[in-house]
């Protein structure tokens, strides 16, 4: 397997450190990694699965919109991030397949860009709704 | 290929007679290829002698910068190759987002820190972005990609027909990682030392000494080590010895490495003067 570029490898090694869930996608929408909170976003453990293609992400959750959230884009967050090099804060309804347990979550996706404005993947962040 | 280390130390010059063995300058490292064509590695204190032990009849040498930390480029001013109307020197490294190559240089080479500009070099003076991938410098297939260590820096993989030398100075792969190594998708510097004849590392600190130093862009001599055995290389050269470590405790730091870890491949700390030859 070829080596990641240095700054998804770092990346991937912030993603390991933090609390809230964190999804590391390459240029197609794989998800190359996933931390130890994100697992229990999406119901499999990442020494269990390794990279998910984007077709078995579906096969994971389901993102639906929040109708209270008001007009936003109902385009994927990661997808517009990857297609418009752009960041986007969402709120979306995510349904975990497994066990069809339903989340309220926002969802911080970001490309991840080099130095040389290559276009390297991208990130996304959960935040799960607090209860009133 | 032929390898002739002319600084090894990292961070600052540590002349005097505890580091005789192995030498107190700073990074630079002579390639000559066997078309006679010389490439030099970083330009740290050592690339005075570099450029006093040049062939007469040499008209083109190409400096390869990994980065412009101030170990790596102190010396530039002093590399006699610059003031030779007749030299044709070629100075490869990392651009920043902001700043170009050159720009970045100007910030040493002129007052108050340095009394020649760089535009009044006498020689032909060319400047190159260091690009990812690869390019051709005479016999010499080289690629250059951005490594785990702070600020824009590159390591290099140099290629003749016969060998490889790996150049990875100023590395720290180690960096953020629960366990190390991890596998080689996720470890900076693979791709450009896997395989390699020869591979010059960072070596900066002992196993005890590197906590203290995490992020601070070096590696542990164990973590090159283990780097060395994940890329598969035939032969480790440890580099950028720390400072501070004098002769006896460079021999020691490393012995204990090597005792703890057994290498299947040679390990030979680097060392002014020495010289491997890749053929």
């Amino acid at each position: 397997m070829a080596q990641q570029p240095v700054e998804m490898i770092l990346v991937r090694q912030l993603a390991g450190y933090l609390y809230v869930p964190v999804l590391v996608f390459d240029t197609t929408g794989t998800v190359l990694f996933y931390n130890e909170p994100a697992e229990r976003i999406l119901g499999v453990r990442f020494e269990e699965t390794g990279r998910i293609d984007p077709k078995e992400v579906d096969r994971l959750i389901e993102l639906s919109d929040d109708a209270a959230a008001g007009h936003e884009e109902s385009e994927r967050p990661v997808h517009s991030a990857l297609l418009h090099r752009r960041p986007v804060h969402a709120r979306r309804w995510l349904l975990r397949r497994s066990d069809r347990v339903r989340l309220q979550v926002e969802i911080t996706a970001f490309p991840v860009i080099d130095q040389d404005d290559r276009l390297l993947g991208a990130v996304a962040m959960f935040w799960e709704q607090q209860a009133p | 290929m032929k390898i002739t280390p002319y600084g090894v130390r990292g961070s600052l010059a540590a002349p005097g007679p505890a580091t005789a063995r192995y030498g107190g300058n700073t990074s630079c490292v002579r390639v000559t290829g066997p078309d006679g064509a010389v490439l030099v590695l970083d330009a740290g204190t050592g690339i005075r002698s570099l450029g006093l032990d040049l062939l007469p009849g040499i008209r083109r040498v190409d400096v390869l910068l990994t980065h412009l930390h101030m170990d790596h480029i102190i010396g530039l001013g002093f590399f006699g190759p610059l003031y030779d109307p007749g030299m044709e020197v070629h100075i490869w490294g990392p651009a920043s987002a902001t700043l170009s190559l050159e720009a970045r240089l100007r910030r040493y080479l002129a007052p108050p820190l340095f009394p020649v500009l760089l535009r009044d070099l006498p020689c032909r003076l060319e400047l190159h972005h260091t690009v990812r991938g690869r390019f051709s410098i005479g016999a010499f297939q080289v690629r250059a990609a951005r490594v785990c260590h702070p600020g824009p820096t590159v390591g290099y993989r140099i290629e003749t027909e016969r060998a490889s030398l790996a150049y990875l100075p100023d590395h720290e792969p180690a960096l953020g990682a629960r366990r190390f190594p991890l596998e080689g998708e996720w470890t900076s510097g693979l791709d450009l030392a896997r395989g390699a004849d020869l591979l010059l590392h960072d070596a900066q600190y002992t196993r005890e000494q590197y906590p203290r130093h995490v992020g601070w862009g070096h590696s542990a001599i164990h973590d090159a080590l283990a780097f060395a055995r994940l890329a598969g290389v035939r032969h480790l050269v440890p580099f950028h010895h720390d400072p501070g470590r004098d002769d006896e405790a460079l021999e020691a730091a490393i012995g204990a490495a090597i005792a703890d870890m057994r290498p299947e491949f040679p390990v030979t700390p680097a060392a002014e003067g020495s010289s491997f030859d890749l053929g």
